[in-house]
């Protein structure tokens, strides 16, 4: 009940003083900060995004309460569409983003933003997609799939969370590395429904979410072949990376989360914010539900982010370029 | 039997006040418009980070079964479903609202409820293992045939002209198409913001069913002559447990099909409730009175969307696949404790997972009390009058579709699905097929290009896509179901033709 009232009280609090003069920096944040998510409540982006930032309120951290508001549409373009356009530069809307997703959703056009519309804080999480096929697969390693692929071209479908996710992402990348001709699949419903496609066999493999598969393969119905990262993943130190597979297929396609803000608000308040968010995110607590869920925390300053943003929109642009 | 001795972990003073405080306030969000299942459940899991895995669990399933029964009151009093399942809810349990038997339709709904829910958590514990391999026999060429099988029942729902209800469902269609397309990434009919994230199922329910009634409200005008006092009579609630045990038919049919149907991961709840509507009326003796206020109608929408709620929950626990957006939402409060699901879940954490169980059968029955208790208040809503009764459903609309997803373009939606609805009622067309396709248009389409695109990998020449759609007990059942609906909406429409013949011959 308590934690009701608070929240009764953050809402209202948030009402009234959405119409007081816009505060200055020194006394930043002085009500409370809302986070845009372009994805449903319920979904992997709400449920990470209302855990790293449940701590906020805390007197050594923002000092302020942050509250959830999402905008879901259209594979997240209606959230970022309204952030982009509709958002107060103040500081005290920020949005979570989703690369690659939004990244190449601005390339491919359509939409009313790109990287140069926002200004990234600090980011908290990277899931990586992996390649998964079915627990009866005659595959037990990537090669075995890309040369079946490459002899039959056409014939191996691989199933993914929508188009210009990081899962298309992946799919492309190991399509131009290997030159094997794959079947992409996207399906509606995200990754829980591309990762039934896998389990049932509608479709030879699939790419998907890290932590999703982690838990399918756990249970016993999904076999992991590949990680598209890096390095090898905490959760899964047998399977190997698509760069110790012989492909040359690098970290485009992992799903960064973090929190950004629009163009145009005040340097200070983006400098108050990008000192103590990360630290936000390492909080002991946040850790721990982090963990619980399976999430991978991954936290990155402004510059790495920044960094990371410009490499993406590099990479992404070549990419896509001949779809 | 091991599920028995889970049941102490019910009783515990603050699960068990979880679970009675989770069913009310289920309730109570259930019965308001734009508040569905789904996003009282998400509401609902930060507040679980405070308590332990059971308790938490707890919670959520005792809302998640109440917020979906709630749905009928807000459907039965003001015509506004609260979710897709109870689009069929509606159709019937309005028209006896409006006779003044609003108490007798909330009891047989609850009544109802009840029963398929606690035969569909029956299930659950019993038949999941069975039950999981069926869950995943539905590909997507299934489940495109399964689409098309409730297209050709639009036809026959609710509608008095077979061609007005295609043409009705045909313009649902349509609108299931505005958007974004993230199959192929394509723009359709994006002619405004407001559009681009395509129609949403809830603002289109409350526009569709709210709007023109409201309208019709304040068409009557003030005058008192014009104003219908209703009627509303005491309801014995003994009466009404007398009716549930005559209505064994309606019943039987709407837990069977809620509990087939809910078990097929995407498609399940939305569609229970009328396809269970529909079998029922086939099989009814009173064809004619459904849509009148006839009970059967009502007691085989609730009784079907209640019975998939247990086994809904199948596919998730065992394979940790959500089969709703709803269960979507529970996955994540499952993951959030650190359990993970899968096919050993039972053995993994049994406390947990069967006192989750249990508490959903207890629910169930506290639902039923709580329900039957608000049912002769609430059922004097029918006697407000009519401009205070339209002025707050319209209320309720604005703020129902609003707070779906926290957007103004959401109620311009709603209001014009609404005003044009208003319209199409003067021609005869009705709401019930316009909302089927717009919830079958996009599940028949994805599930078609993605079978397209299967086939083209796993058949060669030019008739792959129709070996794959073709071949195969589960495709060649369905299609035969599919020629059976068709055949009989056929037959009936032109012996219903003939008999009206009849009766002018012998008027004339």
């Amino acid at each position: 009940m308590k934690t009701i009232i608070k929240a009764l009280g953050v809402s209202l609090a948030a009402a009234t003083m959405a119409f007081a003069v816009p505060a200055s920096a020194e006394d930043y944040p002085s009500r409370p900060i809302g986070v845009a998510v372009s994805y449903g409540a319920g979904g992997a982006t709400d449920f990470q995004a209302r855990i790293v930032t449940m701590v906020a309120g805390n007197e050594d951290m923002l000092g302020q309460p942050i509250y959830i508001l999402n905008k879901p549409g259209a594979g997240g373009r209606v959230g970022w569409n309204w952030f982009a356009e509709e958002a107060e530069a103040d500081g005290y809307t920020m949005s979570a983003y989703n690369v690659p997703h939004f990244i190449a959703q601005s390339i491919k056009g359509g939409v009313k933003y790109s990287v140069d519309s926002f200004e990234p804080i600090a980011n908290w999480g990277a899931d990586p997609a992996v390649v998964v096929v079915g627990k009866d697969s005659p595959y037990d390693t990537i090669q075995e799939m890309v040369d079946f692929a490459k002899e039959n071209p056409g014939k191996v479908t691989l199933s993914g969370a929508g188009l210009f996710v990081g899962h298309h992402i992946a799919a492309l990348q190991i399509q131009k590395e290997t030159g094997a001709k794959f079947v992409y699949i996207p399906t509606k419903g995200g990754g829980a429904a591309a990762m039934k496609a896998v389990i049932a066999g509608d479709v030879v493999g699939g790419i998907n979410n890290l932590s999703d598969a982690f838990r399918a393969a756990e249970a016993g119905n999904v076999k992991i072949l590949a990680v598209a990262d890096l390095e090898r993943n905490d959760f899964l130190p047998d399977v190997p990376t698509l760069k110790e597979s012989g492909y040359d297929v690098d970290n485009a396609s992992v799903n960064f989360r973090g929190l950004m803000v629009p163009k145009g608000t005040p340097q200070d308040v983006i400098d108050a914010l990008a000192a103590k968010v990360p630290g936000m995110f390492e909080h002991a607590r946040v850790v721990k539900r982090m963990k619980a869920g399976g999430s991978p925390l991954h936290v990155m300053n402004r510059e790495e982010v920044q960094a990371m943003w410009a490499k993406r929109q590099e990479t992404l642009a070549e990419l896509l370029k001949d779809l | 039997m091991e599920f028995l001795s889970y049941f102490g972990g019910v009783f515990e003073p603050l699960a068990f006040a979880l679970l009675v405080g989770g069913t009310i306030g289920g309730l109570i969000l259930g019965a308001t418009p734009g508040l569905s299942p789904t996003m009282a459940v998400a509401l609902l899991i930060p507040f679980t980070f405070h308590l332990t895995a059971t308790q938490g669990l707890i919670l959520l399933g005792a809302a998640y079964t109440s917020t979906v029964a709630g749905g009928a009151v807000s459907a039965i009093l003001l015509k506004i479903p609260g979710a897709p399942a109870n689009i069929a809810t509606a159709l019937d349990g309005h028209a006896m609202a409006k006779k003044g038997e609003g108490a007798r339709a909330l009891h047989l709904s609850f009544l109802s409820s009840g029963i398929g829910g606690v035969i569909g958590v029956l299930l659950l514990i019993f038949l999941t293992p069975l039950l999981a391999q069926w869950a995943l026999a539905f590909g997507p060429s299934h489940l495109f045939w399964l689409a098309i099988l409730g297209v050709t029942v639009i036809g026959s729902l609710d509608s008095k002209s077979f061609v007005k209800g295609l043409l009705a469902g045909c313009i649902g269609l349509w609108l299931s198409m505005i958007g974004y397309d993230d199959i192929q990434g394509a723009q359709r009919f994006i002619f405004h913001d407001a559009l681009a994230g395509g129609i949403h199922i809830i603002a289109a329910l409350i526009g569709i069913f709210a709007i023109p009634q409201v309208l019709d409200m304040f068409a009557k005008g003030r005058s008192k002559a014009k104003i219908e006092a209703v009627d509303v009579p005491q309801h014995a609630f003994s009466a009404s447990a007398k009716e549930m045990g005559r209505s064994g038919r309606p019943l039987t049919i709407g837990t069977i099909i809620g509990s087939i149907v809910g078990l097929i991961p995407g498609i399940g709840g939305q569609i229970a409730g009328l396809v269970a509507y529909d079998q029922a009326k086939k099989f009814s003796p009173h064809k004619d009175k459904f849509g009148t206020g006839h009970p059967e109608g009502l007691i085989a929408a609730e009784s079907a969307n209640n019975a998939m709620v247990g086994p809904s929950l199948v596919p998730l626990l065992t394979l940790s696949i959500p089969g709703s957006p709803t269960a979507a939402v529970l996955l994540g409060g499952l993951l959030i404790h650190g359990i993970f699901p899968g096919s050993d879940i039972f053995e993994r954490n049994p406390e947990v997972i069967w006192t989750f169980i249990n508490s959903m059968l207890i629910g169930q029955i506290f639902m039923v009390i709580f329900g039957i208790v608000i049912a002769k208040q609430a059922a004097k809503i029918a006697q407000a009058p009519l401009p205070i009764m339209a002025s707050a459903v319209l209320v309720l609309a604005l703020f129902g579709s609003y707070s779906v997803q926290q957007s103004m373009g959401d109620v311009w939606i709603m209001l014009s699905l609404g005003l044009g609805m208003y319209f199409l009622e003067k021609f005869g067309f009705s709401a019930a097929p316009v909302v089927l396709g717009l919830i079958l248009g996009p599940i028949a389409e994805s599930n078609f290009v993605q079978g397209s695109l299967i086939a083209g990998a796993q058949f060669d020449g030019p008739w792959a896509q129709a070996q794959y759609f073709t071949t195969g007990t589960l495709n060649l059942v369905l299609i035969a179901l599919v020629i059976l609906s068709i055949g009989y909406s056929f037959l009936s429409h032109r012996a219903s033709g003939r008999a009206a013949v009849n009766v002018e011959g012998v008027q004339a």
